[in-house]
């Protein structure tokens, strides 16, 4: 288990390469992406700054791996996510979640990144054409996203 | 009581601070109660924490409800919905 915050980019097979080296009990790893799209609902992004409230961000996305954690037997895990000025078609997070079957790794990978978006304090502000930040507005469907995996 | 508040995203840029430490008055015992007594403050902070229920809280560092109580608290920090992932 490990979360990371840099700005600097990742690269997914090195890191799926360290999060697995050694381990025979691994039969499914599940990485998940996101990257900077370069418009939003129809207009151009040149660019995006990601802000974070530093210390609590690890917590909170070490709180949520643990969460994961107890919830599916995952061999290993990994949360990576970056701040500061990223350009489209940048990496912004990764998600690793590595088990001896699929579906924990797959239900693992997705649970982390919905309680992530709605949990972890993250910022975004996207440039325009014009060269103008708009902060983006959290989005209704991704506390949706996240209430699937309420217990009943 | 002092206490450094912090402020993130668009709430830093509308009170136009990124963290202050205040001397809190007796009567400010909750983060409901801490935004009326900062709203009064200027209008820069009306302006902030203009859209009740809009801005979060989290009180050392740990997301808290507004009815919270700031009581002992070292680090209260507000800021918008987050948007990462």
């Amino acid at each position: 288990m490990s979360v990371r915050v840099q700005t600097e980019d990742f690269e997914i097979s090195a890191e799926v390469a360290r999060l697995t080296a050694g381990r025979t009990d691994i039969g499914a790893i599940v990485t998940f992406t996101g990257t900077v799209r370069a418009d939003n609902k129809g207009s151009t992004i040149t660019g995006m700054t990601l802000e974070h409230y530093p210390g609590m961000t690890e917590q909170e996305l070490a709180r949520v791996e643990a969460e994961a954690n107890a919830r599916w037997p995952l061999q290993a895990s990994l949360i990576v996510h970056r701040v500061g000025e990223l350009k489209p078609g940048a990496n912004i997070v990764l998600v690793v979640t590595a088990s001896a079957h699929r579906e924990a790794a797959f239900d693992a990978a997705a649970f982390l990144m919905d309680y992530l978006k709605t949990r972890a304090p993250f910022w975004k502000k996207e440039v325009g054409a014009d060269g103008r930040g708009q902060w983006v507005d959290a989005r209704e469907s991704d506390d949706r996203a996240t209430e699937r995996w309420e217990k009943p | 009581m002092s206490v450094k508040i912090r402020y993130f995203a668009w709430v830093r840029e509308k009170t136009g601070k990124a963290e202050e430490i205040v001397d809190l008055p007796a009567g400010v015992t909750t983060v409901a109660g801490l935004v009326a007594w900062l709203t009064q403050r200027g209008p820069e902070y009306a302006e902030a924490f203009a859209r009740p229920g809009v801005v979060r809280a989290a009180v050392d560092q740990t997301h808290v409800q507004q009815t919270a109580s700031i009581a002992g608290a070292r680090e209260i920090a507000f800021f918008p919905p987050v948007t990462g992932g």
